[in-house]
């Protein structure tokens, strides 16, 4: 079905459209321009016009031992993440899909999270996981030492893990469990007469048909953990401890704003955005060839 | 032996009661029909006997044994759905296969029932594929193949006919009653279909409202319906029913004055009371204009069915068919009908319950009473 509108009048197009495309263009495609600009050009340490110099700033980000450690860290991030997130609101959509007692009240409670700002997440998490004084600090009165994620790379990597996850979980949970319920309920009904328990049900029936849905948030999330996770970083561990949660997007900040060296940073930028853009071309390719029932 | 007691259920959701004390029992190896409109409550029941439903109150048993508190797999029972169900991910093998892996039974004997049960519905070309790239009767030979598999005491069908065309649905239904034949397993229908209900029973249950209208073989509930929903319900056309006022043992008066002449000896009835009386289309017979006790009717236009053709005409200020065989002379312009005192039913027009003959023997009108 051809859902296009067409318009006889192009200059009145062009104007209704005219908003988005500046929106667009003053916040997407120039900043990406001057990204660009500054990626291959350097910046003369007392000031004065750029110069061009080629892809002397990515020969420069791709031999830096800090870089790789970085991209390390965050595939790690984006890994654990994304795999806590979504088997969390897995988890928790299966459970309210069988609908048991109270599962209206918890629908609505489960998706608050999203709403919340990444600062302020992270803020949160990090009055929970203060090692002195929050929630978890009752482990170190157990065992000393044991938690502390100003000190403990690792704990520190849990911590803005569990953060992301929290966070992302309420918006991958939305996703699910309205995929759940598009699954007819006859299918369940055969599968139970069919002498399938609960769990057999959710691994056979369920979980296989919601392929398409996990797909996508596979692919949301992983994009989310590479570009959206600045805040919660900022906040929790600030890179640290020793670079440990030096994520990608964070180094960029702390390169471009902290060290000011532009060129650097905006390097990084196109890298990340290449990434981002070939994960999520791959992804969905895979997912309209593969993932279909229909 | 696989016999279902049914004893007083009772269904509701919240305050609304859907079931009101349902009593039926079905015997073991029966075909048992279950017809009724839509929102009667009909797939409620079947569904409570396959464990899909809670049952509010009262008790089922399969087999002597009292399953309210089984969970479906624990019931032995197999259910045809109206949609299939059919799994979509898995392909025609996995789908009749599903229930033999879930039990656990090694690859090789799961094979080998596959290819059986394959065989008997006509599936085995289609093994690989998946749900989407069947046509509607194979697919539901897919749902059917699935429930036999199990080789189940009982088999529920919730409307398993409805999605399918005209064609498919008297081929299907015929593949069915032979299966029954075959399985010899008890098997509960739920149709809203009278067609399939007459010709698939062994015995039907007519439900109206959450209640059970008459239960009996398929000859009798159209012979001698024990309420006026049945009557209307079942037949196709439908009965004319007539709404009228017994004015002497044998007339009735209706509103516009016509009158119908009653067999004193068939029915107890009262003067004054408010009736409807009911006639087959088929009963009717068209006599000669002016014979004895003939109404003259207008006719209003004809249905040539094919082998009979079905004449719309008014009585009494009431809609009125008449079936003619298709042999007989085309009715035009005024039609003169005789209504057999031995093809009338009597309804009381207030509770809908046959007026039972007098001295006659009545069959099974007990659970319309109850």
């Amino acid at each position: 079905m051809d859902r296009r509108a067409s318009f006889d009048n192009l200059w009145l197009a062009g104007a209704l459209v005219a908003p988005q495309i500046l929106l667009v263009v003053v916040f997407f495609y120039w900043p990406t321009l001057q990204a660009l600009y500054w990626a291959f050009s350097t910046q003369p340490p007392f000031g004065g016009t750029n110069q061009w110099v080629g892809w002397q700033n990515f020969q420069q980000i791709f031999t830096d031992a800090v870089y790789w450690n970085s991209v390390r860290v965050s595939i790690i991030f984006a890994t654990l993440s994304t795999a806590l997130s979504i088997s969390m609101a897995l988890l928790l959509a299966l459970m309210i899909d069988r609908q048991l007692a109270g599962h209206k009240a918890y629908r609505f409670v489960y998706f608050w999270p999203y709403a919340i700002a990444a600062p302020a997440v992270g803020l949160a998490f990090r009055f929970i996981f203060a090692p002195d004084a929050g929630f978890v600090s009752a482990i170190n009165q157990l065992a000393p030492n044991l938690w502390n994620p100003a000190l403990k790379g690792w704990d520190a990597m849990i911590l803005i893990v569990i953060a992301n996850s929290w966070k992302m979980m309420a918006y991958n949970f939305i996703f699910f469990l309205a995929a759940l319920q598009s699954i007819p309920r006859g299918l369940i009904e055969a599968a139970a007469m069919d002498g399938s328990g609960v769990l057999r049900r959710a691994r056979d029936i369920q979980i296989p048909l919601l392929a398409p849905t996990l797909f996508f948030l596979l692919v949301i999330n992983i994009t989310e953990s590479f570009v959206d996770s600045f805040g919660i970083v900022d906040i929790t561990t600030g890179g640290g401890p020793a670079r440990a949660t030096d994520l990608m997007v964070f180094k960029i900040y702390s390169d471009g704003f902290k060290g000011l060296d532009y060129s650097m940073a905006a390097a990084q930028s196109i890298v990340l955005m290449l990434l981002v853009i070939g994960l999520t071309f791959v992804q969905f390719r895979y997912v309209e060839k593969r993932v279909h029932y229909a | 032996m696989a016999e279902i007691a049914i004893r007083n259920v009772e269904k509701t959701y919240g305050k609304t009661a859907v079931l009101h004390g349902i009593t039926l029992d079905i015997a073991d190896g029966e075909f048992l029909v279950i017809l009724g409109p839509s929102g009667c409550g009909k797939s409620t029941l079947l569904r409570m006997i396959a464990g899909l439903e809670a049952i509010t109150r009262g008790e089922i048993a399969i087999a002597g044994r009292v399953v309210n508190a089984l969970e479906p797999r624990e019931r032995g029972c197999a259910m045809v759905f109206q949609n299939y169900a059919l799994y979509p991910h898995m392909t025609v093998a996995e789908n009749i296969g599903y229930a033999l892996k879930v039990a656990g039974l090694p690859k090789a004997e799961r094979e080998r029932r596959v290819a059986e049960i394959a065989r008997i519905v006509g599936l085995e070309a289609f093994l690989a594929r998946r749900p989407s790239e069947l046509s509607g009767g194979q697919r539901q030979r897919v749902a059917m193949g699935r429930a036999m598999i199990r080789e189940p005491k009982v088999f529920l069908f919730d409307e398993p006919l409805s999605n399918l065309d005209a064609k498919l649905r008297v081929q299907m239904r015929l593949e069915i009653r032979r299966l029954h034949q075959r399985l010899q397993a008890t098997s509960v229908f739920v149709t809203h279909d009278q067609i399939e209900a007459m010709s698939l029973a062994d015995r039907i249950v007519v439900m109206n409202q959450g209640r059970i209208e008459q239960a009996g073989p398929p000859r009798l509930l159209y012979t001698e319906p024990a309420t006026r929903f049945v009557a209307s319900f079942l037949g196709a056309p439908a009965m004319n029913l007539l709404p009228a006022t017994i004015v002497a043992k044998d007339r009735a008066r209706m509103a516009d004055g016509t009158e119908i002449a009653l067999d004193p000896g068939r029915f107890v009835v009262e003067i004054g009371q408010a009736v409807e009386i009911g006639i087959r289309p088929e009963d009717v017979l068209i006599v000669w204009p002016g014979s004895e006790g003939a109404h003259a009717l207008e006719v209003e236009f004809t249905e040539d069915m094919g082998s009979s053709r079905l004449i719309h005409t008014r009585l009494g200020g009431m809609g009125f068919t008449v079936l003619q065989a298709a042999a007989q002379i085309e009715a035009e312009g005024t039609l003169a009908i005789n209504l057999p005192e031995d093809a009338l039913h009597l309804f009381d027009a207030a509770t809908g319950l046959r007026l039972r003959r007098t001295g006659a023997t009545v069959g099974v009108l007990a659970s319309a009473a109850a």
